[in-house]
């Protein structure tokens, strides 16, 4: 049943800012950064859509204004319906949004993990801490600007980085970046692989 | 009372007992024989260590069937899997805390050098934090290329100074 058909119209006439989003897939909306907990909130206890499934962000690139979306996706366990609510982060270099840790529990370690990689500082979150980088890590690694391979950058314990020496390396990418050819039949030449591997991180690629 | 002892007398049968042999060829035997792994299972290379370990490939065949999930337990640490560098610390603080002498396998691609994570957040090679024996290759490796890598590494063993090594110490 496509429950979810009439939900955007239905938020419209509680929340007027609520507007639609273009999606191939699922139905959307955009919301203002302050009314996105108020309109989960209606969705949840309103509409049914009594599930978090995802939340995470969207780095649109450097210079790019408005810069990051938080992205919700609601699920309904009683109509089977999904929602996606999109949010743009009001500031472009130091973006936040209010936590959903208390729609949802949840959401708590969803937004740690959007906080670890694009930086998004969640208000209200209980414990903001990165989940998979470690504590002291400067960088958001998701984010446009951050290569790849990544930046070299100290290990977090010292009695380990004095015994060893080792610290954190830009990735040597074999002369990646690594792509799968699209349209292949073949499995062994569609494997991922380095577009050139004729040189590497100790034979630099000759000047063309 | 003193029982008088009746083996004070040259007893014939003790030289047909004795075995005549070089210290370090004895001590490397016993090491050999009952190498113990701390299996360091960060991935999927653990499933293939644990099918190495189990009844169709029986890595007790080698004597290292007795995986010990103890650091001070275990001869040999087998790097099954990938390590990240958020990781990387408590896989060279395992390896301290295991007692001398000790070995290190380093199991599969991700283990010997990152494998296919080109990326900020993995160890590119567990050389960079411990001494490594045995590299493995395969992404898993199949257990036949485990199990060859503990018949290498007791090979190496076999012929360590271990008896100077000891003295010496």
């Amino acid at each position: 049943m496509p429950a979810t058909v009439a939900v955007t119209t239905l938020l419209q006439e509680k929340f007027p800012q609520v507007t639609p989003r273009a999606s191939l897939d699922l139905e959307a909306v955009n919301v203002p950064p302050a009314d996105v907990i108020a309109v989960l909130k209606a969705l949840r206890d309103d509409h049914g859509f009594d599930m978090l499934v995802d939340l995470t962000a969207i780095d649109w690139a450097e210079g790019v204004s408005p810069r990051f979306t938080v992205v919700y996706h609601v699920f309904s366990t009683t109509h089977h319906g999904y929602i996606r609510v999109a949010a743009n982060c009001a500031n472009d270099e130091l973006p936040a949004m209010p936590t959903a840790v208390g729609l949802w529990a949840g959401a708590n370690w969803h937004e740690r993990e959007a906080y670890d990689m694009f930086g998004i500082k969640f208000d209200g979150h209980p414990d903001l801490r990165r989940i998979l980088m470690w504590d002291e890590y400067p960088h958001f690694p998701l984010r446009k600007e951050f290569p790849l391979a990544g930046i070299e950058t100290p290990l977090p314990d010292p009695d380990v980085v004095a015994e060893t020496g080792a610290k954190a390396i830009a990735a040597p990418m074999m002369g990646g970046p690594f792509v799968a050819a699209t349209g292949e039949i073949n499995l062994t030449e569609a494997e991922p692989r380095a577009k050139d591997e004729s040189w590497s991180e100790v034979r630099e690629k000759p000047k063309a | 009372m003193v029982t008088p002892n009746a083996e004070l007398a040259y007893n014939s049968k003790i030289e047909g007992e004795v075995v005549v042999s070089r210290l370090d060829s004895v001590v490397n035997w016993v090491r050999t024989n009952s190498m113990w792994p701390m299996p360091m299972g960060l991935a999927c290379c653990a499933i293939e260590l644990m099918g190495t370990a189990s009844a169709r490939f029986d890595i007790a065949r080698f004597g290292a069937e007795v995986m010990r999930f103890s650091p001070r337990q275990s001869d040999c640490m087998i790097v099954a899997g990938t390590v990240t560098y958020k990781m990387a610390s408590a896989v060279r603080r395992i390896y301290d805390q295991m007692a001398e002498p000790k070995w290190v396998i380093a199991m599969g691609a991700c283990a010997s050098s990152g494998g296919m994570y080109r990326s900020y957040a993995t160890l590119q090679g567990v050389d960079r934090i411990i001494p490594v024996d045995v590299y493995v290759s395969g992404c898993p490796p199949r257990p036949e290329a485990l199990l060859d890598a503990l018949m290498k590494l007791q090979g190496k063993v076999r012929r360590e100074r271990s008896a100077t090594q000891l003295f010496s110490a």
